[in-house]
């Protein structure tokens, strides 16, 4: 199967770059795959996982939002906070929904809150399906 | 003339604040190396999203219906100064240099009448500019319980800016800080954050082929910049902690070498001075002898 460049960076620093097969990633109007020639394509994602396969290898990675730029050169993840499934503890993600929890609460403007509320929906679906795997 | 005490007691104090020098250069040279590499490992990320925003943006130029955060308020009025410095002092010209850069953007704006706004980050720029422009701060964050620089502090400071530029509290925002040139050279550095200017030039050479946007490219714009700014004030107190322990280091390098030359100098009139008063009692004894 051809490969192609998979780059995930989140703020503080490369997490992770290599060739591979196929990342599912959950963009905010679906999750969606990229394959090597996919057609350029820039998106923003939702709080999720992100499953990396190299060969029989499959590598789950927590990100909380970001965005997803496939060029021709290959796929690049900017999240702003990205977690392997493996070191994710069930506390952590419980801290993220009560810190958004306290964002909805927080939230000033009609607008803010709209987006605070997706954002904790996003992450309870996450817990979920975290706890159901 | 000081006695002999006061000078062994003199050399005991410069010998004991060369101790302490010498151990403060060590533990900035460590912390050196780790800010170097916070602010190393930072750097992909910019670079990419700089890459992501110049792809982005080189469509949405000019356009009226450009995010605000990039196209301004239109005006000019009221500019908001975020100064970010250290939090402590002891690290020679560090925090003056921003300070003293940031003192003249504001005289200039003053003289050109606008209104200024001052949010400072990190104690040693609040305590600098509170005498000139004390009224003018409208807030300060301070960095003493952050242990480890991360982007959650990046993206709160972010917040404050964003909030206050929603709320219309000000129409230009600039950023100041010291960037890391070598331990020896920091350059201090104002940068425009709001509104943001996009390096167009930054996108990669595939700018022209024919990208696909979800949602869309205004919706994608406006949630990429709010980020892109929290990039670039995260950048800065990267660079701005690497340039803090440089500055140490080489401050307290000089202050080192000083306590040395003092040291040599102080012993030195020890030494002669015991010998004096050795001859002079020599010179007593044998003269009283003499005399006899």
């Amino acid at each position: 199967m051809a490969t192609f460049k998979f780059e995930l960076v989140s703020p503080e620093r490369l997490v992770l770059s290599t060739e591979v097969d196929q990342v599912d990633l959950p963009g905010v109007d679906g999750d969606f795959g990229v394959l090597a020639n996919h057609s350029p394509f820039l998106t923003t994602l939702r709080a999720g996982v992100v499953t990396v396969r190299t060969g029989s290898d499959t590598t789950r990675i927590f990100i909380r939002g970001g965005f997803a730029d496939v060029s021709p050169t290959g796929l690049t993840v900017l999240a702003e906070k990205a977690v392997p499934v493996a070191d994710l503890k069930a506390d952590q993600i419980a801290a993220e929904i009560r810190n958004a929890e306290e964002d909805v609460t927080d939230a000033k403007t009609p607008d803010a809150r709209q987006r605070a509320e997706q954002k904790l929906a996003q992450l309870r679906d996450v817990a979920d399906a975290l706890r159901a795997a | 003339m000081p006695s002999l005490k006061d000078l062994k007691n003199r050399i005991a104090s410069v010998k004991a604040t060369q101790k302490i020098t010498k151990a403060m250069q060590m533990v900035a040279a460590a912390k050196l190396r780790r800010a170097q590499e916070a602010a190393e490992a930072a750097r992909p990320f910019a670079d990419r999203m700089a890459e992501v925003l110049g792809n982005l943006a080189a469509g949405s130029v000019g356009r009226d219906d450009a995010p605000r955060l990039m196209i301004g308020t239109g005006r000019t009025q009221v500019h908001l100064l975020v100064v970010c410095t250290a939090e402590r002092g002891l690290c020679g010209g560090f925090n003056s240099q921003i300070v003293r850069l940031a003192r003249e953007h504001i005289n200039r704006l003053l003289a050109e009448g606008k209104e200024v706004k001052i949010l400072t980050v990190g104690k040693k720029g609040a305590d600098a500019l509170r005498r000139d422009h004390g009224g003018r701060i409208i807030e300060r964050i301070e960095l003493r319980g952050i242990k480890t620089l991360n982007y959650e502090v990046a993206a709160g400071v972010q917040q404050k800016v964003l909030d206050m530029f929603e709320a219309g509290q000000f129409d230009v925002c600039t950023l100041f800080y010291s960037r890391f040139r070598s331990v020896i050279a920091q350059i201090p550095t104002a940068k425009q954050i709001v509104p943001f200017e996009v390096d167009a030039t930054a996108g990669s050479a595939t700018a022209g082929a024919l990208y696909d946007y979800e949602p869309g490219e205004p919706e994608i714009l406006e949630e990429l910049l709010p980020r892109a700014i929290a990039v670039q004030i995260f950048t800065a107190l990267l660079e701005n902690a690497a340039s803090e322990q440089g500055a140490r280091m080489s401050a307290m390098d000089n202050a080192t070498r000083n306590a040395g030359d003092m040291i040599n100098k102080l012993s030195l009139q020890y030494n002669r001075s015991r010998q004096a008063m050795i001859t002079k009692e020599l010179i007593e004894i044998i003269s009283g002898a003499e005399a006899l």
